[in-house]
């Protein structure tokens, strides 16, 4: 099987890897992982004013297809608020990606990624005062 | 013997996670021999291909009750219990985390060509996922608690790749 264009790109040049310090202001985490093929994401993000997302880390031990697909979405839900961030779809994220069939699971995991850290800045946080 | 029966049934034992290893070695090379295509060379078509079917089959299910994940997995396919393993992403955090710094220790050991550290995590993790085969063994054979033993699996799904992986690192730095 061979990767698409831009899954190479995405492994090759990851965007946002990394962390946020635990103390920083408005950062909130999504931890998930598959069982079929024993992935591991964490993407973190950091929500500003109104509840937009003004930055986004993440750290994926994984196959190219999961690298790239938590890669893509820290560049997608920034600027968005975490309501919009919400409506990322797993579909969308594997037809940017051009992923096969067989790994549609590393899509989902990203979009479980968002909703799990999402669900983390609510429980920290509460729903967001909008702007 | 039934072509359709389960795997346990093919070699003559109980349906259960606890396995004899001899047993199932010596059944299966038993059968093996019984069924091999070049005891068929000279027979008819027909049954060249069904010496051939068996031995696949057999083959099979030998692969699948040898290894005690995939054994694990088989018990829960027959009890028809699903372990959604591709769509089940939201596994305790506690162990998530644990993960990660596995992985992010086996990462720097290998990074470092830290061969002692490398075998270090390896022994640990072993003496893990032993602990939860014997988990396994206790929910599947004894307390019939397939939720749990579902959750076990999950969980050795990630131990066993992760170990593949440590076990990759070590083979690396020895190049």
């Amino acid at each position: 099987m061979s990767y698409s264009v831009k899954v190479l790109d995405h492994y090759e040049n990851p965007r946002n890897v990394g962390s946020f310090g635990k103390e920083e202001e408005g950062v909130a985490t999504g931890m998930v992982g598959a069982p079929a093929c024993g992935d591991v994401m964490k993407l973190q993000i950091k929500v500003g004013k109104g509840g937009v997302i003004e930055d986004a880390k993440f750290k994926t031990y994984g196959c190219g297809s999961a690298i790239a697909s938590s890669s893509l979405v820290t560049e997608w839900v920034k600027g968005k608020t975490i309501d919009q961030a919400l409506d990322i779809k797993n579909t969308q994220i594997a037809d940017e990606l051009a992923l096969p069939p067989v790994k549609i699971h590393c899509s989902i995991l990203a979009e479980d990624a968002i909703k799990a850290a999402v669900a983390d800045y609510k429980k920290k946080h509460g729903e967001p005062v909008p702007a | 013997m039934e072509f359709n029966a389960d795997h346990f049934t093919l070699f003559e034992l109980p349906v259960a996670f606890r396995l004899n290893a001899a047993v199932l070695d010596h059944r299966y090379r038993e059968i093996q021999s019984r069924v091999h295509p070049d005891r068929f060379a000279s027979a008819g078509e027909a049954e060249r291909r069904l010496s051939l079917q068996w031995a696949t089959r057999i083959n099979e299910a030998y692969q699948t009750l040898k290894k005690p994940l995939s054994r694990a997995k088989y018990l829960l396919h027959l009890a028809a219990h699903d372990i959604e393993g591709d769509n089940n992403t939201l596994m305790p955090a506690d162990f998530l985390i644990e993960q990660m710094e596995w992985r992010e220790a086996a990462a720097e050991a290998r990074a470092a060509g830290e061969h002692h550290e490398l075998e270090r995590l390896h022994h640990r993790l072993q003496r893990d996922i032993r602990e939860r085969y014997e988990e396994i063994a206790v929910l599947l054979d004894d307390g019939h608690d397939l939720e749990q033993a579902a959750d076990r699996v999950r969980r050795l799904m990630f131990l066993e790749k992760l170990l593949a992986e440590i076990d990759d690192a070590m083979a690396a730095c020895e190049e």
